[in-house]
């Protein structure tokens, strides 16, 4: 499913140079429940941003599905993460202004699914988080624990091959942290690709595998 | 559709601020729409005044006689024709008008007997040009009352002389001044002197033996519109069939000067708006900017879960046009008030002025295009944007 090999990421910092990934390899198989673990600026936010596609590294290659990502334009990328990438960030990154129906619909709209079928889709998305009866509801109506449902569902809502959450629990106390990795464990019984990054060792220990991750290097993979 | 959804709300967002930004296309149009409506409106009352004054005689110009110049005896001939009424050559001067210690500048024409039917001109005394006159190159004239009244002192003044450029001329008649002719209202006022056609070629270094410029009534019993094919055919014949050799118009001078200051009053006032318009756009542009970087995170979002930069770029130009638009159509509608509310003040004056589908139509395109030109650069800016970057703006 995800396959790394030798990537690498460089940081100019004024004159310095901080090597956010240095020769990083990984690989994760469909219908894992993975999570990334390490301390705070050892690389894990670069790291995610590439297997996102969001960003692109310096050196090495990865493949996403057998796609040769490196190939690809920025529209194409798009396209990509549109139909292949559910993101779940640590800061929720729900559009204010959108409803949580229209957050979660978003993505379906810019695959051109037609309407009937998009809220269909959209409604079940949001009971598989819990939260259908708050579809009307704007961000800052909704608690934290809310909003982070609300952006799984919006991740999930086109039924991507890979989910990546991103310290999704980072701004949550620690009960409504654990409903929302429950959430992924439910998902994952369901047969969804899950890579969880944190840097909080009982979460991480959820997963199925952990990897570590220490200044831009992958340490170990612990079962 | 959905993007235009999208933009009414978060235009809708900020509804203040839409206002204001809208405010420069607002006066944009409305200055446009309501200046060109009113110069319009007056064009028309007035032009159908000129209009009623009727039109009955032709104007006809040689531009270029292809070494056939036209002469008296060519009008002769022409005036033979069936369809052809009178046909009288003219052409002007200005000159200095002496006569008892009193002088002045006086616009002279020269022409034959046949221009006086033809203009439908009356006299207060004496008589008018006679083909004698026109044979003879005699010293004679007809003035109108104000070169009587300026340069003798009283109307009733036949028999004595003025002198023209130091040429003395006996005055055989008066003409009388008459509301409702068209020569005598655009003469009024001014000093005026008829000569014999070939008595002004002598006196003046400008007037030729080749006529270039003559009026041809209709025929009698005939229409002016029979007599315009007729005079077209014969000119055409004349000219080697070029249609641009010559100028036949039924218009009258007074409504053709009208139309070309009027137009060009138009395009002063549209450009006038037209430039408050651009303004406007400016202020569209400005307001876009603020916009796509307070929303640098949200386009960030929307790039991470699969918006292209063309769906971004749509987005924000949408969001520019409609703003426009908005504002147009508010602009419009308060023209048409304004209109509204300038006829019932003038109700009295006889003049009712419309919203011109014409300057209205325009006024759409132009915002049109300045929504998507100035809305281009922003939208643009925003589309650029790396998703990675913009996800991470601001914290
Ligand atoms: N845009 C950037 N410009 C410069 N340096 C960067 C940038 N992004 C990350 N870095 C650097 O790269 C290194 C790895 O950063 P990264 O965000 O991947 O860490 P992280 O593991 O996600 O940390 P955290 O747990 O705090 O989120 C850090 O040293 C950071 O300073
Ligand atoms: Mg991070």
């Amino acid at each position: 499913m995800i396959d790394i090999k030798d990537l690498c990421k460089v940081y100019l910092v004024g004159d310095e140079r901080v090597r956010a990934l240095d020769y990083a390899t990984l690989h994760i198989y469909p219908k894992e429940f993975v999570s990334i673990i390490g301390p705070s600026g050892s690389g894990k936010s670069t790291l995610m941003n590439i297997i996102g596609c969001l960003d692109v590294a310096d050196a090495g290659s990865y493949r996403l599905d057998d796609l040769p990502i490196e190939a690809y334009s920025e529209n194409e990328l798009a396209k990509i993460r549109n139909e292949k990438i559910g993101f779940v960030f640590q800061s929720f990154n729900l559009i204010p202004k959108l409803s949580a129906e229209e957050n979660v619909e978003l993505p379906l709209i810019y695959q051109k699914v037609p309407r009937a079928e998009r809220v269909q889709r959209v409604k079940e998305a949001l009971e598989r988080v819990g939260l259908a009866n708050r579809a009307k509801h704007l961000p800052t109506e909704l608690s934290g624990g809310q909003q982070q449902r609300v952006a799984i569902a919006r991740a999930i809502v086109t039924r991507p091959k890979l989910i990546l959450a991103d310290e999704p629990t980072g701004a949550l106390d620690s009960k409504t942290s654990q409903e929302i990795i429950d959430i992924f464990h439910e998902l994952h019984r369901q047969g969804n690709t899950i890579v969880l990054i944190t840097h909080d060792g009982d979460v991480a220990k959820q997963a199925e595998r952990s990897i570590h991750i220490l200044d831009g290097q992958i340490t170990e993979v612990t079962l | 559709m959905l993007s235009f959804k999208m933009a009414l709300r978060s235009i809708g967002a900020n509804k203040m601020r839409a206002v204001l930004t809208m405010l420069g296309i607002i006066i944009g149009v409305v200055a446009l729409v309501v200046l060109v409506s009113l110069v319009n409106g007056a064009t028309s009352s007035v032009t159908d005044t000129i209009s009623s004054l009727g039109s009955s005689l032709l104007t006809v110009t040689v531009e270029d006689d292809k070494g056939y110049p036209v002469d008296m005896e060519t009008l002769n001939e022409w005036m033979a024709e069936d369809k052809v009424g009178l046909i009288a050559p003219y052409s002007a001067d200005s000159l200095t008008a002496y006569a008892d210690g009193e002088s002045g500048s006086i616009t002279v024409y020269g022409t034959t007997p046949a221009y006086y039917d033809i203009q439908g001109l009356q006299l207060s005394m004496g008589r008018w040009l006679k083909t004698a006159d026109v044979e003879n190159n005699s010293y004679v004239c007809v003035i109108n009352e104000t070169a009587a009244e300026e340069l003798i002192g009283y109307v009733d003044c036949v028999g004595q002389a003025i002198s023209l450029d130091g040429v003395k001329y006996t005055i055989v008649g008066v003409l009388a001044e008459e509301e409702n002719n068209l020569t005598s209202v655009l003469t009024s006022g001014t000093m005026a002197a008829y000569l014999p056609y070939p008595s002004l070629q002598r006196l003046s270094g400008t007037v030729t033996r080749e006529l270039t410029s003559f009026y041809v009534g209709a025929a009698q019993g005939g229409t002016v519109e029979e007599a315009e094919e007729a005079m077209t055919q014969l000119l055409l014949e004349r000219f080697d069939q070029d249609e641009d050799a010559f100028e036949i118009s039924s218009q009258n001078a007074l409504e053709e000067a009208m139309s070309s200051i009027t137009s060009m009053l138009s395009v002063m006032l549209g450009g006038i708006a037209a430039i408050s318009l651009i303004v406007g756009g400016i202020g569209i542009m400005n307001i876009m900017m603020v916009t796509v970087t307070e929303r640098t995170r949200e386009i960030g979002i929307r790039k991470a879960i699969g918006a292209s930069r063309g769906t971004i770029l749509t987005q924000f130009l949408m969001e520019a046009v409609v703003l426009c638009m908005m504002g147009c159509g508010l602009g419009i509608f308060l023209s048409w008030a304004i209109l509204q509310i300038i006829n019932t003040v003038v109700a009295s004056l006889d003049m009712v002025f419309y919203l011109d589908t014409g300057v209205v139509l325009l006024a759409v395109v132009f915002c049109f295009l300045i929504g998507v030109v100035f809305g281009l650069y922003p939208a643009n800016k925003a589309a650029k944007m790396k998703p990675i970057d913009a996800l991470h703006y601001g914290g």
